[in-house]
């Protein structure tokens, strides 16, 4: 979230589409209906009425998989009836920018596409620059190569009548849904959008968000209360977990992996930092070599010196241009280029798509570790459906681990707050901390490397590893670490730090190896006053429900990113009812600003010398209404899913993503306009039951209210197929089938796609046949291993099945 | 302590069932066995072990797709029809909590025989009371008045996270739920109103026909006071609230 829970009640308008807010996020619906009390309007667009659906002023559905047509019409309807925020626009985004000559797009590719790689050489998506090397812009907007109307000629193409043929959305709808969310471009208004796995399990799934992302710009939504772009995340703390890296492409704090080609710590920080000519843009990711110093100091400590480079030869570098992601890796697993496999919190053979894969994947291992609260299908793998133990090979081991209130440490919420957490129980039995576990396990693994040698012990044997009091895993340890400590006695604007103590926030890290930090986003997170994140005020300064003082919140206490842009060049804010942060004359007042530097223009009108644009992360200091740095395009365009109901794209000749590659086995199959598969589906999740369901279906309660998998779909379909309500159905795609109870409801219908009739289906993907033995199997045996191209997310939310009755 | 009230504002419940599994919890009810039979209620009734059910109802009017969602338990009655009726048979066996003003059935319903219970749940104008068929105790909601007279709310209210559930005293209350129903009309809901609000203690809030959400929404008229229990009240005097009720 750029924004935060709270902030949701500040909104005039909700859009909830590509999630469920009521059924997945249900907390959150307390501040949607604050809103709500407050006069604001909430839509839904899902291919399914859903619990958030029966809370909307308005709903509508779309086809699975044309979210880009969908709000593209938006862009079109925004710029066509002038109803966004020019100043803003013009000022704070890169539609000012004028874009070089070869830049171009023609039936569904832009310039630079590679038939042969499916990739782009982005060099003509460059924008013209003056003699200083910047950008040239036209804040008029009127130059035929500025973003602005390069933008308004690609979307110009995404008129009523052919969005309305590709989502299946009627275009009175269509018109309702823009007209009223695109009324936040006024000043002082401000519309948000609740998006989640609906939007971003599809080839295309960057570029969903993308789109809004767009809009909000356009709207003069970003930075502002009640605006924002709200990624809903599906854990507790997946937040937290993105922060520190577990995604395979980036170190923690959003630092880059290093790639073999970047041979020394110099050429990785002169690949990975950018540079600019502008003296307006702060371009804080100017300072990533103090960040990426500072990281190797907290992994190798006083092992790392300026002569090693720090230990940055020790840091396991990735092959350039090789996916490292969940699906390259099951891929690899299913190929057999690796023997063990820790799996870690997850249930892969139920929540990874085309799970049939995985499952078959795991008989390639020599071993699996499975920790876990409880028995899932994964580690049971063996003597599942269809597998024969005797012909199985893995080793399975099965560490039992301790639940979120058993232990000690810190979650990070989707809204960015760091929050420590207690722990209130013992774990039962043998099970353990996952700190714990981790810390026996390294100590282990060093010993052997210490005794026995080994292929390049030295990342395991100069790694700090002194995370433990007494002998045991210590949060607390590690939370400082994450922050970072000065290592020698710094001097930072006159002020001398102590070796030892811990840096007040990320302002003051160094490139010279005299400060660590773990993260540098969370540096200020554990300082000298104490531990941020255990902070329990409960007092609201802000008046727009800031709650500043509780818990703590990145970067530097942050609530609302991006917050310079809340306000006008003047530094006043655009909504006085709920200001964000407000130039004094002097100072900024309200939530921590994005930068201390004063607003753009002085109070006689003249840009001021020392300001700085107020989108500090971009190299341009401006938000990006071009984006080149996706690998399928700069600007988004609809394309099918991988597998769709119709033979061609409305919009043109580029039938899917042209940059998806597909996996070559025998398990990646597809069926796409496929008379066998004549039907669309999605997966979803249900508020009773949790991610895969290896916590909730062991929990009598909670499977009382949802006790088996089951299959909505339309009365139309139901006829069609012979089924009734309650029948047991079996849904079958190219990859796998699954029985379910059939739901006919009118919560689904049918939809009109370009002229014919085009059904779909949904289904829960948290049930597994461990337990309960009547319960199901994951749906995700349906999905397609296909990613998108930036993330390689897989693509579970669109894809195409049959249903008969069972 | 003052006369209790729920106000369950059916505008804002979502359906995500904090309140069924909440209340199973405090009052340790078991999980039933269920089975998927087409829809997302389940279980598919009130038990002698579900106290409290969120029914489910789509509908559609005007082209428009409504999905009703009603979290169902006992009204806790001003004047308890069953209360009457269970009195009828064996005194004791359903009491009112003078200071809360909750219906609490006693370890004595198990003396009731099973026409008697027929009779008792008949008398319920919303369907509310379930008969063990082991013990032959009968169960229902109990306002969770043992966490009440401690000062918590209801396990119901307070698992709930969209601010549905209401609890508190019964003036507060009635003045709360007025004031929802004069917003959303001015809002446009034409038909929001509450539900027997003057002779119950669980007042629902509805924006559409009472009958289109549940059966039972409102009194039924063909239930609550039979002809036999009339008679039977006529001949004995009144009992009226019974007072000094032992805490659990």
């Amino acid at each position: 979230m750029t924004n935060h829970w709270i902030d949701i009640g500040n909104s005039d308008c909700i859009l909830v589409m590509g999630s469920n807010a009521a059924e997945n996020h249900p907390i959150s619906m307390k501040w949607v209906g604050k809103a709500m009390e407050n006069g604001a309007t909430l839509l839904s667009v899902d291919p399914r009425f859903t619990r958030t659906s029966a809370k909307a002023d308005f709903y509508t559905a779309l086809r699975s998989g044309t979210d880009i047509a969908f709000l593209g019409g938006m862009i079109n309807y925004i710029i066509s009836n002038n109803l966004y925020d020019k100043e803003y626009v013009a000022y704070y985004t890169n539609a000012s920018f004028i874009l070089g000559k070869k830049f171009g797009f023609k039936d569904g590719l832009f310039s630079g596409y590679n038939k042969k790689t499916k990739s782009y050489d982005k060099s003509s998506w460059a924008f013209d620059k003056d003699k200083e090397g910047i950008p040239e812009r036209d804040h008029s907007l009127k130059n035929s190569r500025c973003v602005f109307q390069q933008l308004k000629k690609h979307f110009s193409r995404y008129d009523l009548k052919k969005v309305s043929a590709i989502t299946g959305t009627p275009t009175a709808d269509l018109e309702k849904v823009y007209k009223t969310y695109a009324a936040s471009g006024k000043k002082g208004k401000a519309a948000t959008i609740m998006y989640a796995m609906g939007w971003t399990q599809h080839t295309v799934g960057v570029q969903n968000i993308r789109t809004m992302a767009m809009i909000q710009l356009l709207l003069g939504n970003m930075g502002v209360a009640g605006g924002g772009v709200n990624a809903l995340r599906g854990e507790s703390n997946v937040q937290g977990s993105t922060d520190h890296c577990l995604l395979w492409h980036i170190w923690p704090g959003y630092l880059k992996t290093a790639r073999a080609s970047d041979t020394s710590l110099d050429a990785y920080n002169k690949k990975w930092t950018p540079k600019t000519n502008d003296p307006l843009s702060a371009n804080w990711w100017g300072n990533y070599p103090k960040y990426s110093v500072s990281f190797l100091k907290s992994m190798f400590g006083a092992n790392a010196t300026p002569v090693n480079g720090f230990g940055y030869d020790w840091m396991p570098k990735v092959d350039d241009g090789k996916g490292y992601s969940w699906l390259d890796l099951f891929d690899a697993m299913y190929r057999g280029e690796f023997t063990g496999f820790f799996a870690w919190g997850q249930n892969p053979a139920c929540s990874g798509a085309n799970a049939n894969k995985n499952r078959e994947a795991f008989t390639k291992l020599d071993w699996m570790v499975n920790v876990n609260l409880f028995e899932n299908e994964t580690g049971s793998f063996w003597r599942g459906p269809g597998m024969d133990p005797k012909k199985i090979k893995t080793e399975v081991f099965f560490l039992p681990c301790a639940a979120s209130v058993e232990k000690e440490g810190s979650i990070t919420n989707s809204g960015r707050w760091s929050q420590w957490r207690y722990k209130a129980a013992d774990p039962p039995g043998d099970a353990l901390p996952d700190g714990e576990i981790m810390v026996e396990l390294m100590d282990k693994i060093r010993e052997l490397y210490r005794v026995e040698g080994g292929a390049f012990p030295e990342p395991i044997l100069n790694l700090k590893w002194d995370y433990t009091t007494n002998g045991k895993f210590d949060s607390h340890k590690v939370a400082k670490e994450i922050n970072g400590y000065f290592l020698a006695d710094v001097t930072v604007k006159g002020k001398m730090y102590k070796a030892g103590t811990l840096v007040p926030s990320f302002a003051f890290l160094q490139a010279d190896g005299t400060t660590s930090s773990g993260n540098w986003l969370y540096c200020h997170s554990y300082t000298e006053k104490g531990n941020m994140a255990a902070r329990r005020g409960t007092e609201d300064k802000s008046g727009i429900g800031l709650y500043s003082e509780w818990s703590w919140c990145w970067p530097v206490n942050r609530r609302i990113i991006y917050n310079r842009a809340s306000v006008d060049r003047y530094g006043q804010p655009w909504d006085k009812e709920h200001p964000v942060i407000t130039w004094t004359g002097e100072k900024w007042v309200g939530d921590v600003p994005d930068g201390g530097w004063p607003p753009m223009l002085t109070a006689d009108g003249k840009v001021n010398p020392k300001t700085k644009y107020p989108f500090i992360m971009k190299p341009d200091g401006h938000a990006h209404m071009f984006g080149p740095g996706r690998a399928d395009g700069p600007f988004p365009e609809h394309y099918e899913p991988l597998e769709c109901p119709i033979e061609k794209n409305l919009m043109s000749g580029q039938f899917i993503n042209p940059t998806i590659k597909e996996f070559g086995t025998d398990a990646d199959t597809r069926a796409t306009c496929d008379p066998r598969y004549p039907i669309v589906a999605t997966t979803y999740r249900v508020t009773e039951h949790w991610q895969t369901g290896v916590m909730t279906r062991w929990q009598p309660w909670l499977l009382e209210t949802q006790p088996q998998s089951f299959c909505e779909m339309s009365h139309e379909l139901a006829k069609l197929k012979g089924v009734k309500n309650g029948d047991k159905v079996t849904v079958e795609s190219a990859r796998g089938k699954v029985e379910a109870v059939a739901i006919v409801t009118i919560r689904f219908k049918p939809f009109k796609i370009a002229g014919t009739t085009i059904h779909q289906v949904g289904l829960p993907w948290c049930f597994g046949w461990v337990t309960p033995k009547d319960g199901g199997d994951s749906s995700n045996l349906l999905t397609p291993s296909i990613g998108d191209p930036n993330t390689k997310i897989p693509e579970t939310k669109a894809f195409m099945v049959n249903v008969r009755k069972a | 302590m003052a006369d209790k009230s729920f106000f369950i504002d059916t505008t804002k419940c979502t359906a995500c069932r904090g309140c069924q599994v909440a209340c199973k919890q405090w009052n340790k009810l078991p999980a039933t066995k269920t089975y998927n039979w087409g829809s997302f209620q389940n279980p598919a009734d009130l038990s002698f072990s579900t106290f409290k059910l969120v029914r489910f109802r789509e509908v559609e009017s005007g082209g428009k797709v409504k999905w009703y969602f009603f979290p169902d338990q006992c009204r806790h009655c001003l004047e308890p029809p069953c209360k009457d009726t269970a009195e009828g048979f064996v005194d004791g066996a359903v009491i009112q909590d003078e200071s809360t003003g909750a219906v609490i059935y006693t370890d004595k319903t198990r003396m009731l025989s099973s026409s008697n219970f027929e009779e008792v749940r008949q008398s319920c104008p919303y369907n509310i009371p379930r008969q063990d068929p082991g013990t032959g105790l009968i169960s229902k909601c109990t306002m969770c008045f043992d966490r009440v007279g401690n000062g918590l709310l209801p396990a119901c209210v307070k698992a709930c996270p969209t601010g549905t559930m209401k609890f508190g005293d019964r003036g507060e209350i009635l003045d709360m739920a007025k004031k929802r129903v004069a917003a959303l009309q001015k809002k446009g809901f034409k038909k929001a109103q509450l539900l027997d609000a003057d002779s119950i203690r669980a007042i629902f809030l509805v924006v559409d026909d009472p009958s289109i959400y549940y059966k039972f929404s409102v009194a039924q008229n063909d239930v609550g006071i039979s002809r036999k229990l009339a008679l039977r009240k006529l001949f004995r005097p009144a009992t009226g609230l019974i007072t000094g009720v032992a805490k659990l």
